[in-house]
């Protein structure tokens, strides 16, 4: 009988062995999460917020399609229902006085092809496609290639 | 009750002829003395209503335009300057100060009788209550703002570009003021339906 027992308990002995170590090394982080390499508990010290480009030149696009970036801060801007804080210097009517480039004219195109008297409503929240860019290192390499220069290696 | 006449005869005396029984310098500093009390009391009641916890004493100030104010630039920056209700929306010189007191009478009995006391009565009577101080900051050439922010110390290299364009231009000739085209700086806008 004790030796039954023996020969049962052994490999589930091993076998707790194993796993244990094994929840060990998973226990222990290799890859860095989202949320660091803090304890659960506790909370890592945010990182420094970056400088954001200020400077109102127009940058390159990556395609022709690309949206533009925008060159300047727009920290605080409000844009809902009540007011569009860009389209006081970018809407048709504001960009004279303003100097800002006026809206494309493929924003006041609606979802059947109709051309609007003002920007369609599916293109009003500007931030879903333009964002202003910051001063900072990226955190993974870019592998973008310029597409001439994609054309020009395959020759 | 003849006494009481007798009484008020004698008052009455006094205070027709009062230096007969008072020096001229004693009721000259006594004037005086109860006029600063007086006038102290007053002013302190009137600084007490200067005072943000004064503004946000009530929840529709606190829960609205407070709330909004402590997200933007005027609240928390990097000088750790701030600007408090009062700094924007009461005029320093005394004339203009008690006029606009009056009319915040109005918020307050806005507050009393309930005009204002939910998100949505507040958000419909919005427009009208920004357009009035719109108004009087056109009307005033954007006085309180000038007050911090002086147009002769600003340094318009030190400014972005868009900000020094529009400085150089149309606010250094006179064309606009401040609150042409910075509305909104401290609170969410209203529907600004028409405005663009
Ligand atoms: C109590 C003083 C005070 C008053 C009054 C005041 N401001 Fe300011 N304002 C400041 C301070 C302080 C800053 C932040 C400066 C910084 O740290 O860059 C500021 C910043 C600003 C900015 C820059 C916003 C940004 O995002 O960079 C604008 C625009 C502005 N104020 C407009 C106004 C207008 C318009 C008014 C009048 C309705 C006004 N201010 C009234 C003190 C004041
Ligand atoms: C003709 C329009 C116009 C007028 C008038 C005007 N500003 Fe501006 N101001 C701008 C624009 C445009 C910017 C930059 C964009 C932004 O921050 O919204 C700006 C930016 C600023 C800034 C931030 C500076 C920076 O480098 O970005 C301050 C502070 C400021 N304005 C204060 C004032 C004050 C105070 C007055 C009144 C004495 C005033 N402005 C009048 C258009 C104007
Ligand atoms: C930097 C200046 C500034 C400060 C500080 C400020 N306000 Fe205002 N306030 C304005 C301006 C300008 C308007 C006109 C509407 C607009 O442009 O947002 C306004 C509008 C309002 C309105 C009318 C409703 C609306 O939203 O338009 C109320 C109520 C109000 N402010 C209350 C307050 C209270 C309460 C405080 C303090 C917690 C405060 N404000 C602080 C500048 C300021």
């Amino acid at each position: 009988m004790k030796k039954l027992i023996t020969a049962l308990f052994t490999p589930f002995a091993f076998g707790t062995a194993i796993l244990l170590a094994a929840a060990i090394a998973v226990a222990e982080p290799k890859i860095s999460t989202l949320r660091g390499s803090a304890n659960l508990d506790a909370e890592e010290q945010a990182p420094r917020m970056g400088k954001i480009e200020n400077h109102d030149q127009k940058r390159q696009r990556a395609y022709p399609q690309q949206p533009p970036t925008i060159p300047h801060d727009i920290t605080g801007y409000q844009v809902d229902k009540n007011f569009n804080k860009c389209l006081d210097c970018h809407a048709r009517t504001k960009a004279d006085e303003s100097q800002a480039p006026m809206v494309s004219i493929t924003h006041f195109m609606n979802s059947e092809g109709q051309f609007l008297a003002d920007v369609t409503p599916a293109r009003y929240f500007c931030n879903q496609c333009h964002v202003p860019q910051m001063d900072v290192k990226p955190m993974v390499e870019n592998q973008f290639v310029d597409m001439d220069n994609l054309i020009n290696t395959d020759k | 009750m003849s006494k009481i006449i007798h009484l008020w005869k004698s008052y009455w005396r006094i205070l027709t002829r009062p230096s007969v029984h008072y020096s001229l310098g004693f009721l000259t500093i006594g004037g005086f003395l109860m006029g600063i009390v007086f006038w102290g009391g007053f002013n302190t009641a009137m600084e007490y209503t200067n005072t943000e916890e004064f503004c946000v004493g009530c929840h529709e100030m606190r829960e609205n335009v407070f709330a909004e104010l402590k997200t933007t630039i005027h609240y928390s920056n990097r000088s750790g300057v701030r600007a408090v209700c009062s700094d924007c929306h009461v005029p320093h010189d005394w004339t203009n100060k008690m006029a606009r007191k009056m009319a915040a009478s109005k918020e307050v009995w806005g507050k009393l009788f309930g005009t204002i006391n939910t998100k949505e009565k507040f958000e419909a009577k919005r427009r009208e209550l920004a357009e009035h101080e719109w108004a009087r900051l056109k009307a005033n050439d954007s006085l309180e703002c000038r007050n911090c922010h002086n147009f002769d110390s600003m340094d318009f290299t030190r400014q972005s570009e868009r900000a020094s364009d529009q400085h150089s231009s149309a606010l250094a000739n006179g064309d606009k003021t401040c609150i042409d085209c910075h509305k909104g700086i401290a609170h969410k806008l209203p529907d600004m339906a028409g405005i663009h």
